[in-house]
């Protein structure tokens, strides 16, 4: 299997008043293509950040991030912007739709990015919506819809530009147990049928199960044999 | 979807704000339509350069002696001269029926006002030839429901008819006048001065004021000069102008409402920045969760930047466009429902000075929350407070 991410040396930090609080501190890892990987660990651990960086939201202040063979960190604030869009999906705790659109709207968001026609949108719209099984309720406004079906529709706003990566913080930590499992299992689908490579925060131990593996990040620093294994 | 749906959707996200912000907008912009209008009316009346008044120095409502007219018209200089009196007249009743009427000697103020009288040969005879003939500006014939050829009693709230006893003269109405946009005759009612003085308890062989034209707009002041300095120390001095002079003094004498009225418009405007203002930061502020999601999606800072703005804009238009619309209503309503006075109609020039300054209080209420927005970072959009 080939890498699609590949962390060297990663350091970063941030300061609060005059004070810096190192949180990573040359990170190296690498994240193969196709894997769905679960990363748990304390509060204030870093597992935010580490997504953050993965997926170009922020940036590291030493290192180097590659995502498929090319380094990310030094992109322009536009490129990178771009880069985001077409490459990397992002699912949040708290779901985080635009409550002013339905829930097509939400997921055609991405596709405003394109240049896909209305026509190829609304199809592609479609189909992620039948992915994640939510196709009767297109028309819906995120507060007409359940905790886990918002989730859902969030899902299909991550994967209908149809990137190679997902980043998901905490997807479940607000959702009972069996709405968890469903939407884990959706995660398992995407992951398995689809081939999107998954790295899903949680500090929930059934939840990580679903998962090909587990990471267990503490104050910055991975288990060591976990990275190796 | 595009940008502009996603724009008119977070700017209706609160209907019950938007609805009271645009009302507010709305009512700036009725204001500003009101007062831009009325000055457009005061200001744009045809002039010639070479017509001039020759008035009592006093102040325009003082009447001279018949006598100053003859002497005008001899001036050296003065091409041919008329002369006006106010009758005071209304229609009816006051001040619904208020109207200019003017008692005016037919041929030479059709000499002075040639190009703002161009009516057919017929009527204009029929002014001229008789003596209770009366024209009317077309507007004000249509308002009253008037016929050529009716009868039409007006009435003076200054004067009192010598043959009657009564305030109430019978006039035939013998044509109309066609008053396009800055028209000298908007509005007016001419009567004859002759039928009129004739008829008149007090005040005969006086006139109000002597409209000329001169022979060319070089000579004005030397005719000026001349005619006030014949006048100079007798017991009826005079002023004379030339008419864009006489029409910006006048004016002026309304200038003080006009400071009013623009303090006021004024007023309205820095009241409505400041609430629209605050709201869209505020509105802004609200969404800054959202904004960072919208980062994350992909959408550049530039684009985050153009929506905050454009939906900022899109309000003040949204505004000027009603208010603009309702003062024009207003202004046709008031027309078609009487009232007296020159007419004031919706200058069209108005819609660009409205657009003009929706485009300004849409830059500077969105520009603020808007650079917020650019510049919002997403780790902070997300940061746990
Ligand atoms: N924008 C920021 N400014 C300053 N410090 C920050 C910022 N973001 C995170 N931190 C700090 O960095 C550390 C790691 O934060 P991070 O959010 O990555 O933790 P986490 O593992 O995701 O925790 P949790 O499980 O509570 O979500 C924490 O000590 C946090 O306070
Ligand atoms: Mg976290």
């Amino acid at each position: 299997m080939t890498d699609l991410i590949r962390l060297t040396d990663v350091e970063k930090s941030y300061t609060r008043g005059k004070e810096k609080i190192a949180i990573f501190d040359k990170l190296t890892m690498r994240i193969e293509q196709g894997d769905f990987v679960a990363i748990m660990g304390p509060s204030g651990s870093g597992k935010t950040t580490l997504l953050n960086l993965l997926g170009g939201t922020d940036r590291p202040d030493k290192g180097s991030i590659e995502f498929d063979g090319k380094n990310i960190e030094k992109l322009s604030e536009g490129k990178l912007t771009a880069w985001r869009s077409a490459n990397v999906g992002f699912i949040f705790q708290f779901y985080n739709l635009m409550p002013i659109l339905t829930a097509a709207q939400n997921v055609e968001l991405p596709l405003l990015l394109t240049r896909l026609s209305p026509k190829q949108r609304r199809e592609n719209v479609a189909t992620a919506l039948k992915i994640v099984g939510l196709e009767d309720r297109a028309k819906h406004r995120p507060r007409e819809l359940s905790g886990g079906q918002q989730q859902r529709v969030a899902i299909a706003r991550a994967i209908v530009s149809d990137p190679k990566l997902l980043l998901a913080d905490e997807p479940t930590g607000d959702l009972d147990r069996t709405t968890a499992d469903e939407i884990l299992s959706t995660l398992q689908t995407l992951n398995r049928e689809l081939g999107k490579t998954i790295i899903m925060v949680t500090h929930d131990a059934e939840a990580a199960k679903f998962a090909k593996r587990t990471l267990h990040l503490d104050k910055g620093r991975f288990d060591e044999r976990e990275l190796a294994a | 979807m595009n940008d502009l749906t996603l724009m008119s959707k977070n700017l209706w996200r609160k209907p019950v704000r938007t609805i009271l912000l645009i009302v507010s907008i709305t009512i700036a912009f009725l204001i500003l339509t009101l007062m831009l209008s009325f000055n457009h009316a005061l200001n744009n009346v045809n002039t010639l350069p070479t017509r001039m008044v020759t008035l009592s120095k006093i102040n325009f409502t003082e009447s001279l002696p018949i006598a100053h007219y003859d002497r005008i018209a001899r001036t050296e200089g003065v091409a041919v001269a008329t002369h006006m009196n106010w009758f005071g007249g209304y229609y009816q009743e006051m001040p619904r029926g208020f109207l200019p009427v003017f008692a005016i000697d037919p041929e030479t103020y059709f000499q002075v006002y040639a190009e703002d009288l161009q009516i057919p040969a017929a009527q204009r005879d029929a002014f001229f030839n008789e003596r209770t003939a009366m024209l009317a500006a077309a507007p004000v014939a249509e308002r009253f429901g008037w016929r050529v050829g009716q009868r039409v009693p007006l009435r003076s709230n200054i004067f009192t008819n010598a043959t009657t006893g009564a305030d109430t003269w019978e006039f035939t109405l013998v044509g109309t006048i066609p008053t396009p946009a800055g028209s000298s005759q908007t509005g007016s009612v001419l009567i004859h001065y002759d039928y009129y003085n004739e008829t008149v308890t007090f005040g005969r062989d006086r006139i109000g004021w002597v409209p000329f034209l001169t022979t060319s707009a070089q000579v004005n002041d030397r005719v000026a000069n001349a005619i006030d300095q014949r006048f100079a120390n007798s017991q009826d001095e005079t002023s004379t102008q030339d008419e864009a002079t006489f029409n910006k003094s006048f004016a002026a004498q309304l200038g003080n409402i006009g400071l009013v009225i623009t303090l006021v418009v004024g007023a309205a405007f820095v009241a409505i920045l400041l609430i629209v203002g605050t709201t869209m930061a505020l509105a802004v502020r609200e969404r800054t969760k959202e904004v960072g999601v919208m980062k994350t999606l992909g959408f550049s800072s530039d684009r985050v930047l153009r929506m905050v703005l454009g939906e900022s804009l899109l309000l003040s238009f949204l505004g000027a466009a009603f208010g603009v619309a309702a003062g024009a209503g207003l202004l046709s309503v008031l027309a078609a429902g009487g009232g007296g006075g020159p007419q004031i109609s919706f200058a069209p020039i108005v819609t660009l000075w409205a657009a003009l300054i929706a485009m300004a209080l849409g830059l500077v209420t969105g520009l603020p929350p808007a650079l917020q927005a650019y510049r919002m970072r997403i780790v902070d959009a997300f940061a746990r407070r």
